[in-house]
């Protein structure tokens, strides 16, 4: 008991000596994107702050910025044979996860932390995806799920790892740029920024951003989720004045 | 979505073009295209749904004018299709929340056109040979013909189809097009034409416009269930589509009456089996990825 006491004590007396302060800020809040958007890209900058209590570092520092999206509820189907046909069998459930997700480091992630530090931390894409609030474990049944979740959003541009999106301007001031696809679904975007030296998490902080979609298309897209009878209406009303015009244009008689 | 506007148009027009020529929907090829194409299955059936709307509408308006529509047997037809049509979208909705919308769509594609192609081909073959024999054939309405089941309880006088049927037969056969329709994104027409013309026969002169009739009905319903239940119906998609096809269908309808009609009835039973082949495939190739993402709800 008092050993951990001396402990507790020489930690709490520890940490601020070894502080450094990050501060970050992104290049917008709200990103507004219309229809024929074809993707497009926010920069976060940040600068570590030395007191002069700060240990002079051997190595130099490490960022890892990861970038969450909205959170959507999946299922990953798997199809399997069945007799002469392949259908959908076992599926898992993926409560909530985000759309979207990006991590963007100044090396590649292996070389800046180790395994364990990666998983507690959910440091990079493969923790992240292996986390156990991702999806319930079912003694490794799980497992061909996550990599085709994985394997999948990897294809589709939403989910990406960059080990040089992090680009240090002076040994103390970093940028990243963080890529969206036009995929990106509009919501609440989580933009968390690590600091690393030599293994080890100095700092953290978060901050995010708005995706806020405009134009035709995403209007429409509203109309026919919250509106959808009106919706349903206006359509049919549409499709019976195009045939209703046909006839009277091409009228044979 | 992102596919190429014009493509969605040029196809719209070809198809359009091949159900002017043969005298029906093309829903059952569009759909079918679409689904290649990479649309979602559900968006594909629920959008179609707009364009047979559409084309149907210009057929029935066209029918009115010349008279030849029973108002009657079309009234009971569209009653039938109604409680298809409802139980269709419902159905749809359970089989997506199962994650089966899929292959319930590709089986019944399979199942459908195999068994209506098969049977045109053994018609139009016939027909042929029969031409080629020096004999015509042509539908003769003989007393004591008609099927037992016409005869059954319920029967109604349809003065404009010179029938007096029950209802009973025509209530299901009209009950399983609305289904069959809102599941797969079809009219309908290339089943109830042929199923009216043989098994009921009604005269050819109002069999068109009455079948027209029933599929404007029971699809306009089968539409706003699909954007109320299933959220699937894409606006700007139907409208390409809807353009597309009712140019293809004025040109298609022009070449048309050169086209001999057993040829015809030929040519539409190998389209519908080749269509019903190419989801047969589908269904027992191995997947290039066994795996699929579908989105349950957005959490924000």
């Amino acid at each position: 008991m008092k050993a951990l006491a001396i402990l507790l004590f020489l930690l709490a007396g520890l940490a601020p000596a070894r502080a450094e302060t990050l501060i970050t800020s992104l290049s917008n809040h709200r990103v507004l994107i219309n229809s024929n958007y074809t993707g497009t890209q926010i920069a976060v900058f940040g600068a570590i702050e030395r007191d002069a209590q700060t240990v002079a570092r051997a190595t130099g520092y490490d960022v890892v910025v990861t970038v969450r999206g909205p959170r959507q509820f999946l299922t990953v189907r798997e199809k399997e044979r069945l007799g002469p046909v392949w259908i959908n069998q076992e599926q898992q459930k993926f409560p909530s996860v985000p759309a979207y997700i990006s991590v963007m480091t100044s090396r590649p992630i292996a070389e800046i932390t180790s395994d364990q530090l990666r998983q507690r931390q959910r440091i990079g894409l493969t923790a992240l995806v292996n986390s156990n609030d991702f999806t319930t474990g079912r003694d490794g049944a799980d497992r061909p799920f996550r990599d085709a979740l994985y394997r999948l959003k990897v294809q589709e541009g939403l989910y990406l790892e960059d080990e040089r999106g992090v680009t240090f301007l002076t040994p103390d001031i970093f940028r990243a740029g963080i890529p969206l696809p036009a995929t990106a679904p509009p919501g609440n975007y989580d933009v968390d920024v690590t600091l690393f030296a030599d293994t080890v998490i100095l700092a953290r902080t978060t901050t995010d951003f708005e995706l806020v979609k405009t134009g035709f298309e995403e209007q429409i897209g509203v109309v026919a989720r919250d509106w959808s009878l009106f919706y349903g209406l206006a359509t049919a009303a549409i499709a019976i004045f195009f045939g209703w015009l046909a006839n009277v244009i091409f009228r044979r008689d | 979505m992102p596919v190429s506007v014009l493509l969605i148009l040029g196809m719209g027009a070809a198809v359009g073009f091949i159900s002017g020529l043969f005298g029906i929907g093309g829903g059952f090829l569009m759909t079918p295209l679409l689904i290649f194409l990479g649309i979602p299955p559900a968006v594909a059936v629920a959008t179609q749904s707009a364009q047979i709307v559409a084309s149907s509408t210009t057929s029935v308006l066209g029918a009115l004018r010349r008279n030849a529509l029973d108002h009657k047997l079309g009234a009971i037809l569209v009653a039938g299709g109604f409680v298809g049509s409802a139980l269709g979208v419902w159905f749809f909705a359970a089989a997506r929340r199962a994650g089966q919308l899929d292959l319930v769509i590709v089986i019944s594609y399979v199942t459908l056109f195999t068994i209506v192609g098969s049977l045109m081909l053994k018609e139009s073959i016939r027909e042929f040979w029969h031409r080629r024999k020096g004999g015509t054939v042509r539908l003769r309405r003989r007393a004591g013909e008609h099927a037992p089941y016409l005869g059954w309880p319920l029967r109604m006088r349809f003065y404009r189809s010179k029938l007096y049927v029950s209802v009973i037969p025509i209530l299901a056969l009209s009950l399983f097009i609305g289904f069959a329709g809102a599941l797969l994104g079809i009219g309908g027409g290339f089943i109830v034409v042929p199923a009216l013309l043989y098994i009921f026969r009604v005269p050819t002169t109002v069999v068109v416009g009455t079948s027209q009739f029933q599929i404007v009905c029971t699809t306009l319903v089968a539409l706003i269930l699909h954007a109320v239940t299933n959220q699937a119906v894409d606006l700007v998609l139907a409208i390409l589509l809807i353009v597309g096809g009712v140019f293809g269908a004025q040109f298609g309808a022009r070449m048309g009456r050169h086209l001999r009609a057993e040829l015809f009835r030929f040519l539409l039973a190998i389209l519908l089996l080749a269509v019903g082949l190419r989801f047969g495939l589908e269904l027992v190739l191995q997947p290039e990825e066994p795996f699929s993402i579908s989105v349950q709800e957005v959490r924000s």
